[in-house]
């Protein structure tokens, strides 16, 4: 649920990245914190393991500036994508507005971003939202790795494993060289604030 | 997708029950957020310096947290939640089921005494929700 206050005329939309364990999710995040720092506000909060896994979520507001004398608060989160930590999964899960599904796109990986995919269509059912209806991207991430010969799943291979039906927005990109990074939240952004305006009308 | 919006007029009330009724006796900040991290509205007595945010997104989870856990053991809800620290203090509580009202006081006022004003708050402002 996007909160809107007419009072100070703010904006504050919920983005959350989506994905199994170790997809790159949390590296989008700390690449977006250390490249938009003058959008930034704030320390970007992680909530992590001694072992850098997430443990509940990461936190990154981000300002968008203005749009149509509203200020556009995003607030960004990640989850956690090791598979026993659903029940927190969810908890993030609460009033998002848009979604970033973060596949890993590394050969073996492919079960697990299917299985990932199916569990967040469950997760927004036991909210009454529908993967078919929120604003969603796919970001099929760690292309970098062909270079150094790790086999890496056919673009046309990911889609058909988890857009075929969606039918959304899709990116290559690496987390850690940054590569489609802002395009991926550019577009997550724009599909979003276009969804909540049209709610709005 | 549920929306959120609350009209100027309402949330004006609201800042003067919350400045009236806390902030005026002493609490260094109030916090409204919705479960989803957002914050409603915020008021400090002007010294203290929070990053209101980053405190909202950590607030919601850590509710959702207690309240997950209170499900498990067979609790409707453990309703109040509150931190004790040496200089600050931080006290949670429900206003519904989409609201939080967040205290965060210092060690000259006593819990019992916040608890009062609280649940006065949050009664004015159940009330101002309804007339809507
Ligand atoms: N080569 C390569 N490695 C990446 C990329 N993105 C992330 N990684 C690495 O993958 C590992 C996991 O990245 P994280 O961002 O922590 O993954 P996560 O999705 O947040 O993982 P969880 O918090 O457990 O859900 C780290 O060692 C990253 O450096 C990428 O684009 N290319
Ligand atoms: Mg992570």
């Amino acid at each position: 649920m996007s909160f809107i206050n007419l009072k100070d005329k703010v904006v504050q939309v919920k983005i959350v990245y989506y994905g199994p364990g170790r997809c790159g999710k949390t590296t989008n995040l700390e690449y977006i914190n250390k490249t938009y720092r003058n959008q930034i506000v704030s320390e970007m909060v992680s909530l992590k393991t001694h072992g850098d896994r997430t443990l509940f979520f990461d936190f990154l507001p981000f300002d968008m500036g203005k749009i149509k004398g509203y200020d556009i608060k995003i607030q960004l989160y990640t989850v956690p994508g090791q598979v026993k930590y659903n029940a927190t999964r969810k908890l993030v899960l609460r009033g998002v507005d848009g979604i970033v599904f973060v596949a890993d796109a590394m050969a073996k990986q492919r079960e697990k971003n299917i299985r990932s995919l199916n569990q967040l269509h469950e997760n927004l059912l036991s909210y009454k939202e529908s993967i078919f209806k929120i604003p969603l991207v796919m970001q099929y991430n760690k292309v970098d790795l062909k270079e150094h010969g790790i086999p890496i799943l056919p673009t046309e291979v990911l889609q058909k494993d988890l857009n075929s039906r969606l039918k959304v927005p899709y990116f290559e990109a690496s987390a850690i060289t940054g590569y489609n990074v802002a395009a991926t939240l550019k577009k997550i952004i724009s599909s979003t604030v276009i969804s909540i305006q049209k709610k709005l009308l | 997708m549920n929306y959120g919006i609350v009209s100027q007029e309402q949330l004006e009330q609201i800042d003067t029950i919350l400045t009236d009724k806390l902030i005026k006796l002493g609490v260094d900040c109030v916090i409204i957020i919705d479960m989803a991290g957002n914050i409603i509205t915020a008021k400090d007595n002007g010294e203290s310096k929070y990053d209101v945010y980053s405190f909202a997104a950590l607030a919601a989870g850590n509710f959702a947290t207690v309240d997950a856990m209170a499900k498990l053991v067979g609790e409707q809800e453990f309703s109040l939640l509150f931190h004790k620290g040496q200089e600050s203090n931080i006290h949670f509580s429900k206003i519904d089921d989409e609201l939080l009202l967040i205290s965060m006081f210092g060690k000259d006022i006593s819990l019992g005494f916040l608890r009062l004003n609280v649940v006065d708050v949050i009664e004015k402002i159940r009330q101002l929700w309804k007339r809507k």
